[in-house]
C-alpha cells in the first residue's frame, strides 16, 4: 500500500499508544521514528514533518534523533535491507569474502541499494552473534556461521519468486 | 577559601568554583573549548585536563578535567607536567583532524580561539594525511555565515542558543564525526540573540555574515568603548572601524548589563552609520535644493541665520547625547527648549522616571534580573522593544532549576547536572500584553487584553497586596482570579520583579505597575528582599532628555507647534524625524510656518529634507557623549575614529557659534559633561566621570588599534602619498594609534575594564579574553564597569485611583506594536536587520472584523483624528479585543491615545510588493 506523507490512522493510533507512556509526548520520539520506519521502510521528510507535528516538537529536534541513529533511514531502502557484521569476530573470520560475494551478485557497494529496489547493504557493528561468526541480519532474521556459498543460498531463496516472506 | 597548590605554587581561590575558573582566575592559561562562563562545563572537549596527585608521596598523578572538578581545600596539581600538556596536544590533534586548513580565508582568523587553543596546546604539525569528513551548509539568513567543515563538536552553538535563549529552530543532527548544527531545513535563524553564535563558537562555523561582506580582520579593525543606541538598555559594544566605515559591532563586557551576549538589533543594526545618504557634509537650501558646503561655510550659515531671526526653538531628541541636548537648550534657553516628543510619550516618560524614584523599590540590572524567582510583565513586549532584557528574563525563568540543583548540592557550573535536575521547572512569568509575545511559551500565564484592561488587572493585583490600595471596578471573574495568582505568586517570591515600558501608551498601566512594587513592598515583611521594579525606555537617551525636562512647564512637541502660530520663529531642530513623532499634517504645518529650518542629524529622513541648512551630526561611532539608559545608569560613548572633516558632534556645532548667541561651557567634551553635572541636581554623579589630575586615564594612552594593525600609514594612500600624523584624541584616555600601554600592563590597572576599546590579551586573541582583565572568572571587570548610576530623588506618590475602563468609546484603539528588527529608526536603515523586518499589517481581533466590513487580507484605511495611513490586514486571534495593532513604522495618526475606524479598501493587490527596498547598510 502507497502511503502519503500523512500519518494513517494505524500509525497515529501506535504512536499515540507510546505517547501514553511518557509525560512528555516529545519522550515518544524514537518510537515513533520506529512505528512510520515498520510501515514504510523508511522515514520520508513529509512522515518527519508530520510525526514531529504529532508529537508537537520542532522538526529539526526529531531529525536530530532520527539521524542519531543509524537504523532509523532517512533514504529509501531496498525491500530487503542486509546488516552485515563488520566488527572484530567477523572480519577474523571472512566477512570481507561475504562482503565481497554479496557485493558482486547485488552489484552494489555497501551503503547502496540494488537497481531492482530489493536489497540494500549497510554494513553494521557487532550484531552480538560472535560466537556464530560472521554473521548478518536479513529484514529481522540473524544468519551465522556464513560462508560465500551461504550467502548465494541465502540471497537465492530471496530472490527466487514467492521468495522469504514473498 | 581552599587553598590549593599547582606546578608547586600555593594559592588561595574562592569556594564553589571549578579547576578552570580557578586557573583562569589566577591568570594561569588552561586551554578550553566547550566550557563558556555563562554556559558552564559540560566535559565534551576534554581540553582543559590538568593533572591531581593524591598527596606530597605521589608522583604519578591522575588526569581530571578542569572544568568538571571542584576545587577542595589541599589539591595538589600541575598544568605543566608532561602527561598533562601530551594529553592536550592529543585532545586538540584529535579534533584537529577534521578541520580544514582555511584559516586563510576563514573570517575567524585571527580572533579565533581554536587557533588560540592549538597554539596554546603546542599542537603545530599535523600528521593526519586521511580525508577530512566534509558538510552542504545552510542559508542561514542574512546575520550569520555556515561553514560546517569547521566544527569541532564543543556543542556550545546549542547549549547557547537552545538551552540559554529558548531559541528551537538550531539542532544537533546525525553522531560522531558526521554530527551537525544546523537547522531542519535553510532558513533565518529565528532568535533574536543568534548573533551570539558568532562569539560563542569557538571557531569560524558560525560567523559575521554582514562583516564577512565587507572583510576586514580583528586585528586591522580600530575600536572604542562604546555604547549600543538602538534600544534603552545600554549594552556595552565594541565597534569595529576600518577605511572610514564601521564594519561590525562585538559584545563589549558589562557586568551589570549585557554580560557576554547582545541581540541581534545592537549586533546588526549600525548600518545607518555607513549609509549612503547619510549627510556628509553641511547643506544650504538654495532655489530650493540643497546645496553641500564646506564646514566652515556651515557654521557662518549657522551663525548668521541665528543673527538674523529673534525668536529661536529647540527641539531636541531622545536619541541625542546628553551633551547635544543640553547645548540646544542652553543655546535656546530652556524656555524654548521642546523634547522632540508629543505630550503624551513625555508623560509616560515621566510617569516611567516616577517608577524609577518609588523609595525602598530595587531597580534592578539585566543581571539583577536574572536572579528574579517571580515576574511579571505589564503592557510591554521586552524582546521587540529592550530585547537584551527578554534573554535576562529568560535566565530568571530558568532559575528554578537552577534553585532545584542548588537544593541537591549541585554546583551551578555543572550545566548538564543542572539541566537534568531542573527539567522543566520555571519560576512563574506573568505576561500582560495586548498581543502574544515571544516570552508567553515560557510563561505560567498571559493576559491578553486592551492597555486599559490591563491597568486593571494590575491595580487588581495591589489590591489583592494590600487592602489599601483602591480596587479597580468591573475585573471580570477570570482576571480576578488571575490577579490572586499573581499577587500569591509576587508575594512569596524572593526577588519579585516588575517590568513596563511605554509601548502601550497607556499611562495607567505604568502608574499600576508602580502601584504593584508599592503593594509588594507593604505586603512583604520588612526583613525580605525590596521588590524590583524596572521600567523601559522607547530609546537609547530617553531618560536623559526626561531628567533635563522634568520640571519644564512646556516641553512638548505639541506646545513648540502652538508656538510657531504666534509670530515668526525658527527652529533648531537636534537629531529628529518629527514624523515619526506627530501626525504628518501637524508637522508639515509647523514646518512651513517655521520662517529657519536648521536640522543638524546623522541620517537621512523627511524632516530633514525639509531643512532650509542641514549640518551632519557625529553617529554614535563618532560621538563623544553621555546616555543615560532606562536603570538611570550614564554612560559615556566614545569615538571609534576621528572625526570626518566635515561632520561635529551636534553640540560642537552649536557651541562654535560666536557672537551673542554664543555658547559657555562647550569647549571640549570634558567641558561639556562638566555642564551637564551642573545642568540638574540629579546629574551630579557624572562628576565621577570628569578627567582629573588625580585621574589615572589622564596619563595612559589607550590604544584603539590592536598592535598588529597594518597598512595603517598608507590607508591613505590612493588619496596622497604623504603619510598623514594620525589623528590626536585629547579628550580621552584612547588614542587613535596600534601605539600605547600594552594589554598585559593594562590588565592590571584597576579600572581600565570600562575603557577596553576591544579586548586582547597575548596569546588570548578571541573576545574570550576579557577574563585576563577580571578578578574572578564569573565576577565584574577589575576595577568597575562603565558608567555610573545616578542618585535619583526618591519620590512617594501615594496610591493610584484605577479610572474605570471606558467601554463606551467608539473606534479602535491604536497601539502600535514595537519590533526588534523594522521597529527602529536607527536599525532600520541597516540592510540585514531590514531584510528580517516583517512585512507591515494592521492586526485586529476576529470579531472585530465584522463591525467595520473588513476581511483579513484587505488593503485597509486606518483614519485616527489626525491622519489616516493606508496598511494591509491581518485578522489575528492573538490581539485583544478592540484593539488596532499597528505595525512600529506607522507615523502617528493622532496625539496621545488614539482611536480609529477602518475601511476597506477591497483586497490588497500589493501585500507582495508594497515592503519598500531595503537600502545599502
Amino acid at each position: 500500500m502507497h502511503l502519503g506523507p500523512e500519518l494513517s490512522p494505524l500509525e497515529r493510533q501506535e504512536i499515540e499508544a507510546e505517547c501514553a507512556h511518557y509525560p512528555e509526548r516529545r519522550a515518544a520520539a524514537i518510537e515513533g521514528l520506529k512505528v512510520v520506519q515498520k510501515h514504510r521502510g523508511w522515514v520520508s521528510d513529509g512522515s518527519l514533518q508530520a510525526l514531529a507535528e504529532l508529537l508537537q516538537m520542532p522538526v529539526g529536534e526529531l531529525e536530530g534523533v532520527a539521524t542519531f541513529y543509524n537504523l532509523i533511514f532517512r533514504q529509501p531502502v531496498g525491500r530487503h535491507v542486509i546488516l552485515l557484521c563488520d566488527s572484530v569476530c567477523c572480519w577474523i573470520k571472512g566477512r570481507d569474502d561475504l562482503n565481497r560475494r554479496l557485493c558482486q551478485r547485488l552489484g552494489i557497494k555497501p551503503g547502496e541499494t540494488s537497481a531492482d529496489g530489493q536489497f540494500t547493504l549497510l554494513p553494521t557493528v557487532c550484531l552480538g552473534d560472535c560466537d556464530r561468526a560472521p554473521t548478518l541480519m536479513i529484514d529481522h532474521q540473524q544468519h551465522g556461521n556464513l560462508t560465500p556459498e551461504k550467502i548465494d543460498r541465502l540471497l537465492d531463496q530471496l530472490q527466487a519468486p514467492g521468495g522469504e516472506d514473498g | 577559601m581552599p587553598r590549593i597548590r599547582i606546578d608547586g605554587q600555593a594559592y588561595e581561590v574562592k569556594e564553589g568554583l571549578n579547576l578552570l575558573q580557578a586557573c583562569l582566575g589566577l591568570g594561569l592559561n588552561l586551554p578550553y573549548f566547550c566550557w563558556h562562563p555563562a554556559l558552564g562545563s559540560v566535559g565534551a572537549c576534554r581540553q582543559c585536563a590538568l593533572l591531581q596527585y593524591r598527596d606530597e608521596e605521589d608522583r604519578q598523578g591522575r588526569l581530571v578535567m578542569g572544568c568538571m572538578t571542584a576545587v577542595a581545600d589541599g589539591q595538589i596539581l600541575s598544568l605543566k607536567a608532561d602527561k598533562a600538556r601530551h594529553f592536550r596536544a592529543g585532545v586538540i590533534e584529535a579534533l584537529m583532524t577534521n578541520h580544514p586548513h582555511d584559516c586563510p580565508v576563514c573570517e575567524e582568523g585571527g580572533e579565533c580561539h581554536l587557533q588560540d587553543m592549538t597554539v596554546m596546546s603546542g599542537h603545530h604539525h599535523r600528521r593526519y594525511r586521511g580525508r577530512k569528513r566534509t558538510f552542504v551548509n545552510q542559508d542561514l539568513g542574512p546575520f550569520i555565515n555556515h561553514e560546517m567543515n569547521r566544527c569541532i563538536t564543543c556543542y556550545r552553538c546549542l547549549r547557547f542558543y537552545r538551552d540559554y535563549a529558548g531559541g528551537e529552530d538550531l539542532h544537533a543532527l546525525a553522531s560522531r564525526n558526521h554530527t551537525y548544527f544546523g537547522r531542519a531545513s535553510d532558513g533565518p535563524l529565528e532568535s533574536e540573540f543568534a548573533g551570539n553564535l558568532v562569539e560563542v563558537c569557538p571557531t569560524g562555523v558560525f560567523t559575521d555574515k554582514p562583516l564577512s561582506q565587507s572583510y576586514t580582520r580583528k586585528w586591522d579593525l580600530q575600536h572604542a568603548p562604546s555604547i549600543c543606541v538602538h534600544c534603552s538598555l545600554g549594552c556595552n559594544i565594541s565597534p569595529g572601524e576600518r577605511y572610514g566605515r564601521l564594519k561590525r559591532v562585538q559584545n563589549r563586557y558589562h557586568h551589570g548589563i549585557n554580560g557576554y551576549f547582545l541581540c541581534d538589533r545592537g549586533r546588526f543594526g549600525f548600518g545607518h552609520v555607513n549609509h549612503p545618504e547619510r549627510p556628509q557634509q553641511p547643506l544650504v537650501r538654495e532655489n530650493g535644493r540643497l546645496r553641500p558646503v564646506a564646514a566652515s561655510e556651515g557654521l557662518a550659515e549657522l551663525a548668521r541665520r541665528l543673527e538674523t531671526t529673534e525668536r529661536w526653538i529647540g527641539i531636541g531628541s531622545p536619541r541625542a547625547t546628553l551633551e547635544s541636548n543640553l547645548a540646544l537648550r542652553e543655546l535656546v534657553g530652556a524656555d524654548h527648549f521642546f523634547t522632540g516628543l508629543g505630550s503624551h510619550p513625555n508623560a509616560l516618560n515621566r510617569a516611567l522616571l516616577e517608577l524609577l524614584r518609588l523609595p525602598g523599590v530595587n531597580t534592578p540590572s539585566l543581571r539583577e534580573i536574572e536572579a528574579c524567582d517571580a515576574l511579571l510583565l505589564l503592557g510591554e513586549d521586552i524582546t521587540q522593544s529592550a530585547p537584551r532584557m527578554a534573554l535576562s528574563v529568560r535566565q530568571a525563568v530558568r532559575g528554578a532549576g537552577r534553585d532545584r540543583a542548588a537544593a541537591l548540592n549541585i554546583p551551578p557550573w555543572q550545566a548538564q547536572s543542572v539541566q537534568i535536575a531542573g527539567q522543566n521547572a520555571r519560576h512563574p512569568l506573568f505576561i500582560s500584553h495586548v498581543t502574544a509575545t515571544r516570552l508567553d511559551p515560557i510563561a505560567e500565564a498571559t493576559y491578553r487584553a486592551s492597555p486599559q484592561e490591563q491597568a486593571a488587572l494590575a491595580f487588581a493585583v495591589a489590591h489583592c497586596l494590600c487592602p489599601e490600595a483602591p480596587a479597580p471596578e468591573g475585573l471580570d471573574e477570570q482576571a480576578q482570579s488571575l490577579a490572586e495568582k499573581i499577587a500569591e505568586a509576587l508575594l512569596h517570591a524572593k526577588r519579585p520583579l516588575i517590568v513596563t515600558g511605554p509601548s502601550s501608551g497607556a499611562l495607567p498601566l505604568v502608574e499600576a505597575a508602580g502601584q504593584v512594587a508599592r503593594a509588594l513592598l507593604n505586603a512583604r515583611p520588612a526583613e525580605a528582599c525590596p521588590p524590583a521594579l524596572i521600567p523601559v525606555f522607547a530609546e537609547c537617551n530617553s531618560l536623559g532628555l526626561t531628567l533635563l525636562t522634568q520640571d519644564a512647564a512646556e516641553a512638548d512637541l505639541e506646545q513648540a507647534f502652538a508656538l510657531s502660530e504666534h509670530g515668526p520663529v525658527g527652529a533648531i531642530i537636534l537629531e529628529n524625524d518629527l514624523f515619526r513623532r506627530a501626525p504628518g499634517p501637524l508637522v508639515q504645518g509647523f514646518l512651513e510656518r517655521l520662517t529657519q529650518r536648521i536640522v543638524i542629524d546623522s541620517i537621512p529622513s523627511p524632516t530633514l529634507n525639509a531643512a532650509d541648512l542641514v549640518l551632519p551630526a557625529t553617529s554614535f561611532a563618532e560621538s563623544q557623549g553621555t546616555l543615560i539608559n532606562n536603570e538611570g545608569r550614564a554612560q559615556p560613548l566614545f569615538p571609534v575614529h576621528a572625526l570626518h572633516a566635515e561632520r561635529r558632534n551636534s553640540w560642537q556645532w552649536l557651541a562654535a557659534v560666536a557672537g551673542h548667541r554664543a555658547l559657555k561651557g562647550f569647549a571640549s567634551p570634558a567641558d561639556a559633561l562638566a555642564t551637564c553635572v551642573t545642568a540638574a541636581p540629579e546629574l551630579a554623579p557624572l562628576s565621577q566621570a570628569l578627567p582629573s589630575a588625580a585621574h589615572p586615564f589622564t596619563r595612559l594612552a589607550v590604544p584603539r588599534m590592536p598592535h598588529r594593525n597594518s597598512g595603517r600609514t598608507a590607508a591613505g594612500a590612493n588619496l596622497d602619498v604623504r603619510e598623514d600624523q594620525q589623528p590626536q584624541d585629547h579628550d580621552s584616555c584612547l588614542t587613535f594609534s596600534m601605539e600605547g600601554a600594552p594589554a598585559p600592563w593594562l590588565s592590571r590597572q584597576s579600572g581600565i575594564g570600562a575603557r577596553l576599546p576591544f579586548s586582547w590579551y597575548p596569546g588570548w586573541n578571541s573576545n574570550q579574553a576579557v577574563h585576563k582583565f577580571k578578578d574572578a572568572v564569573d565576577g565584574p571587570l577589575r576595577g568597575g564597569e562603565s558608567g555610573m548610576r545616578l542618585d535619583l530623588v526618591c519620590r512617594d506618590n501615594g496610591w493610584h485611583r484605577p479610572l474605570p475602563v471606558d467601554t463606551e468609546a467608539q473606534g479602535l484603539l491604536a497601539v502600535v506594536q514595537p519590533a526588534i528588527f523594522g521597529g527602529e529608526e536607527l536599525s532600520n536603515l541597516a540592510a540585514p536587520v531590514f531584510q528580517r523586518a516583517a512585512l507591515p499589517c494592521l492586526r485586529i481581533h476576529p470579531d472585530d472584523a465584522p463591525a467595520w466590513s473588513v476581511a483579513d487580507g484587505d488593503r485597509v484605511l486606518v483614519r485616527g483624528a489626525s491622519a489616516a495611513t493606508e496598511l494591509p490586514l491581518r485578522v489575528d486571534p492573538r490581539v485583544a479585543r478592540g484593539i488596532a495593532l499597528l505595525p512600529p513604522t506607522c507615523p502617528p495618526l493622532g496625539t496621545g491615545p488614539t482611536r480609529v475606524s477602518l475601511r476597506s479598501l477591497g483586497s490588497d493587490p500589493l501585500i507582495a510588493t508594497d515592503h519598500p527596498e531595503p537600502t545599502d547598510g
